[in-house]
């Protein structure tokens, strides 16, 4: 595909999709409370998609994976939460 | 267009997706044994479920035109007590001479502990020992790159496990390269909002090609639509991509790999 078909096939849904974070993200700014740890580390990926280098999708998914190397003691939830539970004590 | 479905958790879905699937054109699916939604309680759960994916499934998917395969193992999110793991284990070579049994799956790792190692090993020995093609499940979001890495370490601790008879299922842009240099074959999950989406997972045929990759819709009783295989087939045609391209990712490459077990045969 040329960049005209990519922008035929895809611009109206990214800009749809950008709409959407950004209607989250006021939704965010009016409720009460603390914003879940989560939140800041998807605020920290918004760069990736700014610059110009490759395999943004890779950098983002690794931005939110947990890096460490060793398995853990034992599992307790079952679950995932979609941003490893470090970040929380991690510096931006 | 015909197509191969290779990963789809049948038990949890109706006879109208078996309709729905046969009418999009899919004539194998294939099922790994996974976890229910809730733990079972002794290993006669697991050997009523092992009965049901290798006896009443087949049987159910006949009905309308399919052909159904199974995998069988303990999946990673029971792993944890590791005497029942053990129990289950025991049972399991009796399955693998079912003649829809293609192999030991979806084994892994879920949150990547010591205990879902442990058994990811003994399950590949079991592999080995069998001569068993093998299907891994890679863990969920922030825990897939960390287990993907996990999981290809302990598969290198099997040098008898042969490279291409493993197959790294749910790879996503940070962990497909890992897969695919080892020498294995890597499956695409297409899911509505984890795992891939149609227009990354054909993203990602378009930077690694079509060696060793399969596409699939891990259908189950959670948010997945069984006709995602299909779905992604029209989007490879809205991009450009030839009918020969799309049946190489679609039914060529899952019947490759499929085939190296002597119990899986293409329909007439
Ligand atoms: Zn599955």
């Amino acid at each position: 595909m040329n960049k005209q078909q990519v922008t035929e096939l895809y611009f109206m849904d990214a800009r749809s999709k950008l709409i959407e974070l950004a209607a989250t993200l006021d939704r965010l700014d009016r409720a009460d409370g603390e914003a879940d740890f989560r939140w800041r580390c998807l605020m920290d990926c918004l760069p990736i998609l700014q610059d110009h280098a490759p395999e943004k999708t890779a950098r983002i998914l690794e931005r939110m994976s947990d890096p460490t190397p060793s398995p853990i003691a034992a599992a307790g939830e079952k679950g995932a939460c979609g941003v490893w539970p470090g970040y929380r004590g991690k510096t931006s | 267009m015909h197509y191969i479905e290779p990963h789809a958790h049948m038990v949890s879905r109706t006879t109208d997706d078996y309709e729905r699937l046969h009418l999009a054109g899919c004539r194998v699916v294939c099922e790994p044994a996974f976890w229910a939604g809730f733990d079972r309680s002794s290993a006669d759960g697991f050997h009523d479920y092992f009965e049901q994916i290798t006896r009443f499934e087949p049987k159910r998917a006949s009905t309308y035109g399919i052909a159904h395969y199974a995998w069988i193992c303990l999946n990673p999110k029971e792993a944890e007590d590791l005497s029942l793991a053990r129990e289950v284990l025991s049972m399991i070579p009796a399955f693998l001479e079912r003649p829809t049994v293609l192999g030991i799956g979806e084994i892994g790792l879920n949150k990547n502990s010591n205990n879902e190692l442990a058994v990811f090993h003994e399950h590949l020995t079991l592999a080995t020992r069998h001569q068993q093609l093998v299907l891994v499940h890679t863990p969920h979001l922030e825990d897939k790159r960390k287990g993907t890495q996990l999981i290809l370490d302990a598969i290198r601790e099997h040098p008898d496990l042969a490279p291409e008879r493993v197959l790294i299922d749910h790879v996503e842009e940070h962990t497909v390269r890992l897969a695919l240099d080892r020498g294995h074959w890597a499956g695409i999950t297409l899911y509505p909002t984890s795992k891939c989406s149609v227009a990354r997972a054909i993203d990602l045929l378009d930077v690694y090609g079509h060696e060793r990759l399969w596409l699939n819709s891990a259908c189950d009783w959670g948010v997945s639509d069984p006709l995602a295989v299909p779905q992604a087939m029209r989007e490879m045609r809205r991009r450009g991509r030839t009918e020969k391209d799309i049946s190489t990712i679609t039914w060529h490459n899952p019947a490759r790999f499929l085939s190296q077990s002597p119990r899986f045969h293409l329909p007439e």
